[in-house]
């Protein structure tokens, strides 16, 4: 039993990495493009962050739109205006949106449940405005030009990131690597055991001793800085930044990515942004009314899967809702 | 320069009315089912669309009152048939359903009435100045702050005097023993919710007067009413009535001396309430928090 716990986690994460690495493999025989698969894992590195407060603390924060866009106009700002070093413009971008979920997370986090939610959407708006109105620095509604991605310089070899797409997928999947490593040690440590304690029990957490809001200040700020890590990575994918992404609908793009894969795993928002991405694009090339398609999967996954791909018995989901239309079936028979 | 601020201040005053009939739904929904209904934007900008349709039919008095409450049905029937599910689970979910209803409503407005602005007629005789000198207050701009008046003062009175309105209001505070006093608190949530999105109705019916119909016109509303909410205290109606005048004021004053500040400002009174005063100017401690 033991034994058999240890391993699957194990074989998961195998699983997950063999996929990552060899993706430029099979993508292409799969019709996806590269670009496609950088931004899984972008927008995957998002969801695993803010699931790192959602899922592991068991706090709703409904504005990291706000930190994965600073990350992305610090980066992109850091390339247009004064540095060639890509490392050093991400780093740039993470500070930026690391250090304002530092010091709103410090106004914030005495709020709990629906409240904390609320504010954190509220102030999430804050930088939208100010990217959409500054002009002179952001671009505005146009967003953030001007900027590319450098190439990658080893000394004996340079990374050509910005013309070869099958690099830049390395190099996020390698910064990726670094976040997801990060927080999966962090959740590891006393310190995460401390936090999911926090989740079960805040109260018991608090007749022991632990210091919850300050707990809780941690886990936000972590968690804005892996966003916006990549949030910055998303720039340069891109070699653009717009206000959409700092808008509360990316917010709630990033939250239903988990939902969808998980909300309790570790590796669920990957596959929840896997499942959101691809469809995204898909149906976005499909319909102009993608919106209505996107908003019907919020509603459908909230009433049928709302323990997500990974978290949901498919036998019991399946079951429930053939126990629904045969219960409307009946209904309608009834009133007949 | 008086006349300039005068003028800004005026209209902060429409725009926070607005806020303030946004807000009080928002806040109606919130305190008796814990719901932050994020499509309440996509009722308001539904009910000015509907107005559009109908008053060529009924005439703009009759649109006034029917569109409201259509607008109010179709939510009583979301609430009834998705919403109430969610009651008691955690609020992540009552959040991504509606935010996802969101979504919906924006395409459809956008696929029925075209995704560029409408204009809407108002009857001739509002359209007028009330006078030369404050050419800036159109009879229009009274009546609507005339409306907003009268609904949120019957509103209240509601909530004070009528046996149903004290249930809403003893629900905020412990629904577990008003339904142990025997109130059908399932019929009181679905009544209470489409009381909201009747205001909403409202509001954007008065709003597509006054700014004309857009798709995204209630989206762009439901930001400010939350932080009229936050800056009000949650939990408190009278406070969410502060809160949303006040920040429509601080954005028409903003408007004078820094145009490109006037968004963001709202936030950095919230951010300054919430540092000097988390609970809000009228909210009482512990509730909801």
């Amino acid at each position: 039993m033991i034994a058999h716990s240890n391993r699957q986690p194990l074989l998961t994460l195998g699983a997950i990495w063999l996929l990552l690495l060899a993706l430029p493999e099979w993508l292409p025989m799969l019709g996806g493009y590269m670009a496609l698969g950088t931004r899984v894992v972008v927008l995957g590195l998002a969801a695993m962050s803010l699931n790192f407060l959602l899922g592991f603390t068991g706090v709703l924060s409904f504005g990291h739109a706000a930190y994965f866009g600073l990350g992305a106009y610090g980066t992109g700002l850091a390339l247009k205006l004064f540095t060639h070093s890509t490392p050093l413009a991400l780093l740039l971008g993470v500070l930026l949106g690391g250090v304002a979920g530092a010091l709103l997370g410090a106004l914030i986090v005495r709020r709990r449940g629906v409240y904390f939610a609320m504010v954190t959407i509220a102030f999430g708006q804050v930088f939208y405005f100010i990217a959409f109105r500054w002009n002179t620095l952001t671009g505005g509604d146009d967003g953030l030009r001007g900027f590319e991605r450098q190439p990658l310089d080893f000394g004996v070899w340079t990374a050509d990131i910005l013309h070869q797409p099958v690099l830049f997928y390395y190099f996020v999947l390698a910064t990726f690597a670094l976040g997801t490593g990060a927080m999966g040690f962090l959740l590891r440590s006393p310190f995460g055991r401390t936090l999911l304690a926090i989740r079960e029990n805040e109260r018991r957490a608090r007749f022991l001793g632990i210091p919850v809001e300050q707990h809780i200040w941690l886990a936000f700020t972590i968690s804005c800085f892996f966003v916006a890590l990549s949030g910055g990575l998303n720039a340069l994918l891109n070699n653009f930044a717009d206000p959409t992404m700092l808008n509360y609908t990316q917010s709630g793009e990033i939250v239903i990515m988990i939902v969808l894969g998980g909300i309790r795993s570790f590796w669920g928002p990957l596959i929840g942004a896997a499942v959101f991405v691809v469809l995204q694009d898909y149906l976005s090339s499909l319909t102009t009314n993608w919106m209505s398609f996107l908003g019907a999967i919020f509603v459908l996954m909230v009433l049928f899967f709302p323990r997500g791909v990974l978290g949901s018995h498919w036998l019991e989901v399946v079951r429930s809702i053939l126990f629904r239309l045969r219960r409307l079936g009946a209904q309608r028979g009834g009133s007949a | 320069m008086t006349d300039l601020i005068l003028f800004n201040v005026t209209n902060g005053l429409i725009i926070g009315a607005f806020y303030v009939l946004m807000a009080l739904g928002l806040s109606l929904i919130l305190n008796l089912s814990g719901v932050i209904n994020f499509a309440h934007g996509g009722f308001l900008a539904l009910g000015g669309y509907v107005a559009y349709t109908i008053a060529p039919f009924v005439g703009f008095w009759a649109a006034l009152l029917i569109s409201p409450l259509l607008v109010a049905l179709l939510g009583l029937i979301i609430e009834r048939t998705m919403i109430y599910r969610l009651y008691g689970r955690d609020p992540l979910y009552s959040l991504l359903l509606t935010f996802g209803l969101a979504f919906i409503f924006e395409d459809v407005t956008r696929a029925v009435w075209g995704a560029t602005g409408l204009p809407f007629t108002v009857p001739a005789f509002l359209s007028q100045p009330v006078s030369s000198k404050f050419f800036f207050v159109t009879e229009y701009r009274l009546f609507m702050v005339a409306v907003v008046a009268l609904t949120v003062g019957g509103l209240f009175l509601f909530l004070r005097f009528s046996r149903l309105g004290v249930r809403i209001r003893a629900g905020t505070l412990d629904l577990e023993t008003v339904s142990s006093l025997g109130v059908n608190v399932r019929a009181l949530r679905s009544f209470n919710f489409a009381l909201g999105i009747f205001l909403a109705g409202l509001a954007g019916v008065l709003a597509a007067g006054q700014i004309g119909l857009e798709p995204t016109m209630g989206a762009n509303l439901l930001m400010p009413s939350f932080v009229a909410i936050i800056v009000g205290g949650v939990g408190s109606l009278p406070g969410t009535l502060l809160g949303g005048l006040l920040i429509g004021v601080a954005s028409g004053i903003t408007t004078v001396f820094w145009p490109s500040a006037s968004e963001a400002v709202i936030y950095v009174m919230m951010a300054v309430v919430l540092l000097l005063r988390p609970r809000g100017l009228l909210g009482e401690e512990g509730l909801l928090s």
